[in-house]
């Protein structure tokens, strides 16, 4: 009698803590839920335009879009024909490991044969890599090809985003949704998008 | 059992244990009659706890915890508030040398092996204060909303992203936003002025209770509870007051002034304690040259640095705090102050401080190749200090301790 009594106590409390341990998950929730970004922060953001014509051969601009920095180059033939060349330095030529939006369409990673559209984001810890585009020696790197340092950790890529090897980034940097309209650049959506 | 010196305490001590706590606690308390001034830091490290505290509630006087007010708010104080500057800068030089007295105080630890039997307790609250004191410092940062605040958090909330699958979201989760907005400023200001100091205040109760448990150590790593008094007191103690006491009086006479020179006349510390970009307002858009933590994280940043790896550097960056953790289990010696401790101990205690000091300095200057390397080999001896110790503390030959402090 006395042992059917602990037992009936032992499930009974069991049971308890069981429906207790649901409930207490389930008025976490909205603790949690309460980080994410809230309608606000969601609706800003909308796509920005920017018109390209004026960029100069070679030149590098840099756009906010969601306040975060996209940098957008013209690639002189020249540069774009010497491509190839580094991607014996590279960690990820074909950008593989990422989803790449354009893949495959212009050497430039872009919807463009002419300028690259790359997130100004280090995908190692965010900072906002440099342009350094001249093919000279630097602190970093004797044999500097141009392209963007990391002034935070030292990451390098070459000058359409992709990493080089050996540097803390892990991947190339992002091409963000854009599409060209003449020589309107719209970025953060898609072509026929909204 | 306790004088009932008058009416009123003793009714009030019928009720609440108010005389017996005290005189257990503090003026009874029996401390190791000799120790040296490395046994001052955790009573300082109370007094500066008190500092942010206090200069902590005025400084929410003047602060706006928004992307639009925030850097403003802290000019506000700055300029408009009476003694706002005073203030800020207690606050300020307070969290450095709330860092100082505190790697002081765990240097103490490693030096006499304060976390020998039965002390381990005490060294895993310390090194859980001090992992919510690095919380609570990089929290309190990113508030003025600087350049230095915004890139610091952006590499601080990137490290987030490395871990797989979930990296990403996490991020953002942690943000609030897309970029380090007036959510994720508003959110840290919670945590930095409510969650974390009363996390912090528990675990400091903690670590005084589990302390007046088994008792303080000493340098000498005697155990005085071997020998007791008919009283059961150590033989080897003294009341905690008044000796322990007008000692630590005069440390904080000494700390004060220190503090005061440098509130007064050094605030930004040569950019070590504020950093000079910080006096520009945070913009998303344009990193600044250089980014380098503040003094008190450099090691860390150092080490982070060195591994070529994202994911690898947060693992190395997390394991440097880690395996502080353990340290009561890793040292094997008889001996738990480094007097008696063996030849291969004091080396590798001399090594280990000259890398942690390497590394201190290389977190706080731009990468080079050669810098690169020398990050690699100090993060390496930073490790094997650890993890070769349960092996050289065991082979080596210590000196016999004596009986008596």
């Amino acid at each position: 009698m006395e042992e059917k009594i602990t037992t009936r106590r032992k499930v009974l409390i069991g049971m308890t803590t069981a429906v207790g341990a649901v409930g207490a998950s389930f008025a976490v929730v909205p603790f949690v839920a309460s980080w994410n970004p809230s309608a606000k922060a969601k609706a800003v953001g909308g796509p920005v335009k920017v018109d390209v014509s004026k960029m100069q051969v070679g030149q590098k601009i840099q756009v906010a879009w969601r306040k975060q920095p996209v940098f957008v180059i013209r690639h002189s033939k020249a540069a774009l024909d010497s491509l190839s060349k580094v991607e014996s330095k590279l960690d990820d030529p074909n950008s593989l490991k990422i989803e790449e939006p354009y893949r495959d369409v212009n050497p430039t990673r872009s919807t463009s044969d002419e300028y690259t559209v790359i997130a100004g984001v280090c995908t190692h810890l965010g900072c906002a890599p440099k342009y350094y585009p001249e093919m000279e020696s630097q602190p970093w790197d004797e044999s500097w090809v141009g392209g963007f340092f990391c002034p935070c950790h030292g990451s390098m890529f070459d000058i359409v985003g992709r990493v080089f090897k050996g540097v803390p980034a892990p991947t190339n940097l992002k091409v963000p949704p854009h599409y060209f309209d003449g020589s309107i650049l719209t970025i953060g959506e898609e072509r026929g998008a909204a | 059992m306790t004088q009932k010196s008058s009416g009123f305490f003793n009714w009030i001590n019928d009720r609440l244990p108010i005389v017996n706590t005290y005189e257990r606690h503090l003026s009874k308390h029996p401390v190791p009659k000799k120790v040296n001034f490395w046994y001052m830091f955790g009573a300082l490290a109370s007094v500066v706890l008190i500092i942010q505290i206090v200069s902590g509630i005025w400084l929410m006087f003047g602060y706006e915890n928004t992307e639009e007010g925030a850097f403003a708010s802290i000019e506000y104080i700055m300029r408009d508030i009476e003694y706002g500057w005073v203030i800020r800068y207690m606050h300020t030089t307070g969290a450095s040398m709330f860092f100082a007295v505190v790697y002081l105080h765990m240097f103490r630890g490693l030096l006499y092996g304060s976390y020998h039997k039965p002390r381990e307790l005490v060294w895993v609250f310390g090194m859980t204060i001090y992992l919510v004191m690095m919380a609570e410092g990089f929290l309190g940062y990113v508030l003025p909303y600087g350049q230095m605040s915004y890139w610091g958090a952006q590499v601080i909330i990137s490290l987030f992203g490395a871990i797989p699958y979930i990296g990403e979201s996490l991020e953002i989760w942690v943000r609030g936003d897309y970029y380090i907005s007036g959510a994720t400023i508003s959110r840290f200001f919670a945590l930095h002025v409510v969650a974390l100091p009363l996390i912090l205040i528990a675990l400091v109760f903690m670590h005084l209770v589990a302390l007046h448990e088994v008792g303080a150590g000493n340098p000498e790593g005697v155990d005085i509870e071997k020998h007791l008094d008919e009283d059961g007191v150590p033989l080897d103690s003294v009341p905690f007051f008044p000796y322990k006491v007008l000692n630590a009086l005069v440390a904080i006479g000494i700390f004060g002034i220190v503090f005061s020179i440098i509130m007064f006349f050094f605030p930004e510390g040569g950019g070590y304690m504020l950093e000079l970009a910080n006096f520009e307002e945070a913009n998303p858009l344009s990193t600044p040259e250089h980014i380098a933590p503040v003094w008190y994280y450099s090691p860390y940043y150092a080490m982070l640095r060195a591994v070529p790896d994202k994911l690898g550097g947060l693992v190395v960056m997390g394991a440097a705090i880690a395996i502080l953790f353990v340290v009561p289990w890793l040292d094997r010696s008889k001996a738990a102050s480094i007097r008696y401790k063996g030849i291969l101990s004091k080396i590798a205690m001399t090594i280990f401080i000259i890398s942690w000091l390497m590394l201190a300095w290389l977190g706080t200057v731009p990468v080079t190749a050669l810098r690169t390397t020398l990050s690699i080999i100090g993060t390496i001896i930073y490790f094997a200090f650890f993890l070769l110790m349960p092996i050289y503390t065991s082979i080596e030959k210590t000196k016999p301790v004596p009986e008596r402090l």
